[in-house]
């Protein structure tokens, strides 16, 4: 196979679960089997996948392939302020293998849905979503630069809006998405103004381009002040994206969605965007921003496991729990321990997946029941859902032998690592506390659910195994949480082709002055050098840009595998034995302590929980973080949009009207004084008549005598007065 | 150039079929509607002509040798009043990249807006012998290139405005239609002012050497034509260009509607019929900021430059008030025209920026929200034809009486949103590049991001209110769309798709007539404050 | 013997045109309204009379008395055909009540 070959099945790949959503929404009124057509597109698309990352992981290892063109130009070639906006592909080992976990995950909710669906009657739209998700989520995979990854940012918004609401009917489900789309969107703006800012100094979108530009040290507004912003903006994506504190209020909401949904977008994929997101900016990321995102995603994976241990529903648990591994990854990026979190997006993509999936199981059998203190005992009557749900569980608590244990021991490894590099020591701190609380509630919730007696006898009777098609991902995704998939020893992910090979950490590409120390090469200085150079010839045309990345890439990796400072190669082997028995230990006591409890009953958990009620009442409730924004935030918002409405209405409006008004009255007073001022003058002369008239009417008898008495004294009158004699 | 006057006839066009309705006989409905379709539809046509005639590369802007399709004779002249020298006035039209975009408008949503008529029954004749009338006098605008021609067809579509919301309107018809007329006359005084302040000052020389007061648009722009005793002369010392510049903004910021002279567009739009809801929103408010585009801004570039910080911030103000008052709202129509304030806000903002991006996005805009917001209004016109209320609580649940509309619904709403894919997202985010690449005003274009939020915020509230949840009894007789309505959604959503895809249909058009005119801004703006300082 | 001159003759028709006038103005009765009138009419013609004797009038007086005393006829003749009709209409002869000139 050769590249271009490579692109065109990459971008076939891309569109094909657009064609399927397209088809399903168009046919689905008419053919109502028309959504094998989407689980056969999928399914053949994976066996694509699969082809594609086995030629790209063997043959083109450390060789990206990258295909671009232009999407719209802006003024004219060549004048000021032009530019043309690409939109491209590339083909780096991270994004092959997001395509197949992507596509496998996929796959596997869509054959799982055709049962847990069943009957729904909105069956065929559901896969056209599905679809839709699909396409979206590849298309942040598989970009090139990040406008086009903010445009399939936005779909997968969309698609999760449209998923999380499928149950529309449900006001809670409908609540939900709108939550989800909003609350991404906060995080999404500050993302637009990250792009922006690299827009503005770079006039491409395109994240080569634009690091070779800052590995020359020319960096956004010549400020590293300017870089970091830049760094915790567009970090701010993945904070909604990725439910991170103080955002990830949503996604537990978004369990109102289909359970399979829920494992697909809201557990292994979507979420882990901001995760991938991350990776692809890792390298311009400052130390401040590192240390600010380290921090956030240390915050998020303590509150998040401090939440998850009281929750009764069984998605709720889960969502909480993804969300603290989420804030796991983050964590790790903050730290600089790049490939583990990438490492771990994909184990956890896999267990998580086969953990939500096994409670749609759960759930499905039940009933619709979701609150595990109504389960117990569900482990003999549903076995295959039980043990891979168990398998799952011990990956997720970091147990040997599972591929949770390798990257979450490498993970907490790489925070102590950086403890000791830099003397945040809460970081690690926090790591290991979580990995504890992990172990506990995670056992909580499959000794609540399987292990005991049932407690609601009516629905444990009516509980049965789930049908094959919602079996067997199950057990796929189990068998992917067995450590042989990622290396050959069970104890340590370094010796791993996943690690050593596949995913490499990059050089960073920010000042040394502004970077942490341990990131910067020293002795790659010269051939830091030899990038630029080739970075300074190739930025006109996007072919060659391809040439250049070609030649980093060849680079970094004759450079064998010191992506960082000797320093923190050094600290890391030294991090790593403490940091896996530290993890071993808290993961042990985590579930020693759920047997305990939930097992054994050897304390109850409710008086402890009766005695420590404000505490129990705090992680019950979730902190109160949703209140506090209801309270603040969106009452805040509401109350000012009827303000300014009634101000609108009264005020802007109430002076245009008023405006109106005041001619209407001066043109009253105009109209009165022309009635009673100029016209008033005129009546007034008649009415002054009229009264003469009036009052000289009185002698007016009609007394012929009363005349002839007034005509004879006023004959007498004139002769007096007029004296003729 | 002075070949087929295919812009005359595509401007009057639509009177011809004004005056073929008036010879049809009474009673004949159809007659009527079909023929003002046909009228439409050949417009349409025609524009697509325009279109597939169009030379790209061609600026426009301020020379009249790269504007196409030009006609050009005199229209008025009055030689021999011995204090005024001659009067003279030309019929001067003409089209560049700036103008194309909003001619295919203006064709579009006309016929669309015919089609949604359909089902208007009171005086079908008089209806839509104004409704001609008022197409007309828009694309006269759109294509006028002298300023006298300009304002008498941005008055002509005033009168049919009023009638067609004062006689067809809502329950407070006579109030809106009234507020609507007096309003814009108000603006237009100003605007009249400018234009013979604009003609005194400036002398155009003729082919046979004299110079005549002019009212010729491209001549004003030259400003080696302007005398130095002029009183918006920058060469005069006690010049009003200032306070003229103002005065034409104002006038055509009552049409964008800029707050806070807004007010009077959500009692035209909630009382007018949904057709002139959709000529309203979709063409009418393009008006405004298609006149500051042409006429303020390369005649008064120097003023341009110094105010573009205050027409970013009322910008601003225009997409964050606009969004929250939409929010409050409980009125389906009203609050979609909230929305149009808050959307035409980004028009400013881009506008703001004097950057090809950023004007380019402006157009795109422009374009953009006129066929969204037009959809917006067809779908709450579907909606009120059915149910005969507006109100956003009295609804729920439609989305699974009529599953194919709140398709559509949902494209409307996330293109007004401003998802990717769909075309609002193309020219919102070019205004925000744009806003956002000039120091002065970034941080307005950083706050105004708030806008995405507020509008995606008000928009999916009314989405859930309306569409989802459960179905209320009362309105389970509601019938999903029928074949009109089809044919009035599929075009729009097509547009609103393939935009959103492949925005470069319509930025190629006006990219280089853009590019010209910020250039010629700039440049102009340097050499008149040379000339001031002096 | 007095000699009885022109001033007697004055002082008699005052007296009667006195007494006429006063008829006219007080009775309430036309009929005697028009006996006033009578009276008058009669004083005037005694002056006229007396000062065609003791006047430079000549015969003039003479005649205008006796024209007078024609007129005089006719005008009662026709003030008690329209008395009449007056009481037909208003069955009523009383003056005072018989205001509508006024209107």
């Amino acid at each position: 196979m050769n590249e271009s070959l490579l692109i065109n099945i990459s971008i076939a790949l891309l569109f094909l679960p657009l064609l399927g959503f397209a088809t399903v929404i168009f046919l689905g009124k008419k053919v109502p089997k028309i959504y094998l057509f989407e689980v056969f597109i999928v399914g053949i698309a994976l066996i694509a996948t699969m082809a594609l990352m086995f030629v790209k992981l063997a043959y083109y290892q450390s060789h990206d392939i990258i295909m671009a063109f232009n999407w719209f130009s802006i003024g004219i070639a060549g004048m000021k302020d032009s530019f043309t906006v690409e939109l491209g592909i590339k083909l780096d080992n991270l994004a092959v293998i997001m395509l197949f976990v992507v596509y496998l995950i996929s796959f596997l909710v869509h054959l799982y849905s055709i049962e847990y669906m069943r009957g729904d009657k909105r069956y065929n739209r559901y896969f056209a979503y599905l679809g839709i998700f699909t396409f979206s989520m590849l298309g942040i995979v598989l970009t090139h630069n990040i406008l086009m990854m903010y445009i399939f940012w936005e779909l997968v918004g969309l698609s999760s809006y449209l998923l999380i609401g499928f149950w529309f009917e449900k006001k809670s489900a409908s609540d939900a998405g709108k939550k989800a789309f909003l609350v991404n969107r906060v995080g999404d703006i500050g993302m637009f103004i990250g792009i922006m800012i690299l827009f503005t100094h770079y006039k491409t979108f395109t994240f080569d381009t634009i690091f070779a530009q800052m590995a020359l040290g020319n960096i956004p507004f010549n400020s590293t002040w300017v870089l970091t912003a830049t760094g915790i903006l567009i970090f701010m994506g993945a904070v909604g994206k990725s439910a991170q504190f103080p955002l990830h209020v949503w996604l537990p909401d978004a369990m109102e969605g289909p359970t399979p949904v829920s494992a697909l977008i809201h557990a292994a994929t979507m979420v882990a965007a901001g995760v991938y997101l991350l990776t692809k900016i890792f390298v311009m990321l400052t130390a401040d921003a590192m240390l600010t995102i380290a921090v956030i995603g240390g915050i998020t994976s303590f509150v998040a496991a401090t939440i998850a241990i009281t929750q009764n529903d069984i998605k709720k648990v889960l969502a909480y729990s993804t969300v603290s591994q989420l804030g796991y990854m983050v964590l790790s990026i903050g730290v600089g321990a790049y490939a583990f979190a990438f490492f771990h997006l994909v184990t956890h993509a896999f267990f998580k997946a086969c953990l939500f999936l096994g409670s749609g199981s759960v759930i499905h059998s039940m009933h619709h029941e979701q609150d595990i203190r109504e389960m117990g005992g569900l482990r003999k009557k549903m076995p295959i859902t039980y043990y891979t749900f168990l398998v799952a569980t011990l990956a997720i608590s970091g147990i040997p032998l599972t591929s949770g244990f390798l990257s979450k021991d490498s993970l907490l490894a790489g925070t102590l690592a950086f403890g000791k590099l830099t003397g945040h020591w809460l970081l690690p701190a926090i790591g290991f506390l979580v990995a504890a609380l992990t172990a506990f509630y995670m056992f909580r919730l499959v000794i609540l659910t399987f292990h005991g007696k049932p407690k609601n006898q009516h629905k444990f009777d009516h509980a049965h195994e789930s049908p094959f098609v919602m079996a067997a991902p199950l057990v796929v995704l189990a068998t992917l949480s067995i450590f042989f998939f990622y290396t050959p020893n069970p104890l340590s992910a370094g010796d791993g082709w996943f690690i050593s090979d596949w995913v490499k950490t990059p050089h960073t590409v920010v000042p040394a002055s502004a970077a942490f120390d341990f990131m910067v090469d020293h002795s790659a200085a010269h051939s830091a050098k030899a990038i630029n150079n080739d970075a300074h010839s190739a930025t006109n045309s996007s072919e060659a840009v391809t040439n250049k990345s070609h030649s980093s890439e060849a680079n970094s990796s004759a450079h064998g595998e010191i992506t960082h400072s000797e320093l923190y190669t050094e600290t890391m082997h030294w991090a790593h034995y403490p940091a896996m028995f530290a993890s071993l230990i808290v993961a042990g006591l985590g579930i020693l302590l759920a047997f305990v409890f939930y097992q054994w009953r050897k304390v109850d958990a409710d008086k402890l929980a009766e005695s420590i009620k404000p505490i129990y009442k705090f992680s019950l409730n979730k902190w109160y973080i949703d209140e506090i924004y209801n309270a603040t935030v969106i009452a805040g918002t509401l109350v000012l949009a009827r303000f300014l409405s009634l101000f609108d209405g009264k005020v802007v409006d109430g002076a245009v009207n008023g405006a109106g008004h005041t001619t209407k009255f001066i043109s009253r007073l105009g109209g009165w004084f022309d009635t009673f001022v100029v016209d008033g003058f005129v009546n007034f002369t008649a009415f002054v008549s009229g009264f003469i008239g009036l009052s000289f009417r009185r002698l007016q008898t009609g007394k012929v005598q009363t005349y002839l008495v007034l005509v004879i004294f006023s004959v007498i009158i004139i002769l007096l007065v007029i004296r003729p004699f | 150039m002075m070949g087929f006057p295919i812009l005359s006839l595509i401007t009057f066009l639509p009177i011809i079929g004004m005056l073929v309705i008036l010879f049809l006989p009474k009673n004949q409905d159809r007659l009527v509607k079909y023929t003002s379709l046909i009228v439409t539809a050949i417009q349409l046509v025609l524009a697509v002509v325009l279109l597939a005639n169009f030379g790209y590369s061609s600026a426009g802007v301020s020379d009249q040798s790269t504007f196409q399709f030009v006609e050009k004779f005199r229209w008025i002249q009055i030689d021999g009043v011995s204090w005024l020298g001659t009067v003279k006035i030309d019929y001067f039209l003409g089209i560049d990249g700036i103008s194309m975009p909003m001619i295919l408008l203006t064709a579009f949503v006309s016929l669309i807006a015919t089609i949604s008529s359909w089902n208007i029954n009171k005086s079908v004749k008089g209806f839509f012998m104004m409704f001609l009338l008022l197409d007309t006098g828009m694309m006269g605008v759109f294509v006028a290139l002298d300023f006298f021609l300009f304002y008498v067809f941005w008055e002509l579509m005033l009168l049919p405005m009023y009638f067609l919301i004062g006689i067809w309107g809502g329950p407070r018809k006579e109030y809106a239609a009234i507020k609507f007329f007096i309003y814009t006359l108000f603006g237009s005084i100003f605007i009249l002012l400018v234009m013979i302040g604009l003609y005194f000052s400036a002398q155009e020389t003729l082919a046979n050497g004299t110079k005549v007061f002019t009212f010729n648009l491209l001549a004003l722009m030259n400003q080696s034509n302007y005398l130095d005793s002029g009183i918006l002369s920058a060469a005069n010392p006690h010049n009003l260009r200032l306070i003229a510049y103002i005065a034409l903004f104002v006038g055509f910021a009552i049409k964008i509607p800029m707050f806070p002279f807004h007010t009077w567009l959500p009692d035209a739009h909630v009382e007018a019929p949904t057709p002139i809801s959709v000529i309203l929103a979709g063409v009418l408010l393009k008006m405004g900021t298609y006149g500051i585009i042409r006429i303020s801004y390369p005649i008064f570039p120097d003023i341009t430059r110094d105010l573009m910080w205050y027409i970013g911030l009322f910008g601003m103000i225009n997409i964050i008030y606009g969004a929250l008052v939409a929010m409050a709202q409980k009125d389906f129509k009203k609050l979609i025209a909230y929305s149009s304030i808050s959307h035409m806000g980004y028009v400013l903002l881009g506008m703001a920026s004097l950057t090809t991006i950023g004007i380019n996005g402006a157009i795109l805009q422009m374009f953009n929200h006129g066929t969204i917001t037009a959809m917006l209004f067809l779908i709450v016109g579907v909606l009120y034809d059915r149910a005969h209320t507006r109100g956003l609580d009295d609804f729920g649940g439609i989305g699974v009486q009529m599953p194919v509309y709140t398709g559509f619904v949902t494209v409307a709403f996330f293109a007004a949103i401003g998802l990717p894919s769909l075309s609002g997202f193309v020219s919102e985010a070019l205004v925000f590049l744009g806003a956002f690449s000039v120091s002065s005003i970034r941080i307005i274009a950083i706050i105004s991001t708030l806008g995405i939020l507020l509008g995606a915020g008000y928009m999916l509230w009314t989405l859930q209110r309306v569409y989802l949840g459960q179905l209320n009894e009362k309105w389970n007789t509601l019938s999903d769309l029928d074949a009109r309505e089809y044919v009035m959604f599929i075009p729009l959503t097509i547009v609103i798709i393939f935009l959103g895809i492949y925005p470069s249909a319509m930025l190629d058009i006006m990219n280089t007539s853009v590019n010209t005119l910020v250039n010629f801004i700039a440049n102009n703006a340097n050499s008149i404050s040379l000339l001031s300082g002096l | 013997m007095i000699n009885v001159g022109l001033n007697h003759f004055l002082i008699v028709s005052g007296i009667l045109f006195s007494l006429g006038l006063y008829a006219v103005v007080t009775r309430k009765n036309a009929v005697m309204v028009l006996m006033g009138i009578e009276l008058i009419l009669n004083a005037a013609n005694i002056n006229f009379i007396a000062f065609s004797k003791f006047g430079n009038l000549g015969l003039t007086g003479q005649v205008t008395a006796l024209f007078v005393i024609v007129l005089a006829a006719a005008e009662a003749a026709i003030a008690l055909a329209i008395v009449l009709n007056i009481y037909k209409t208003f069955n009523n002869v009383n003056v005072d009540e018989i205001d509508h000139l006024k209107d």
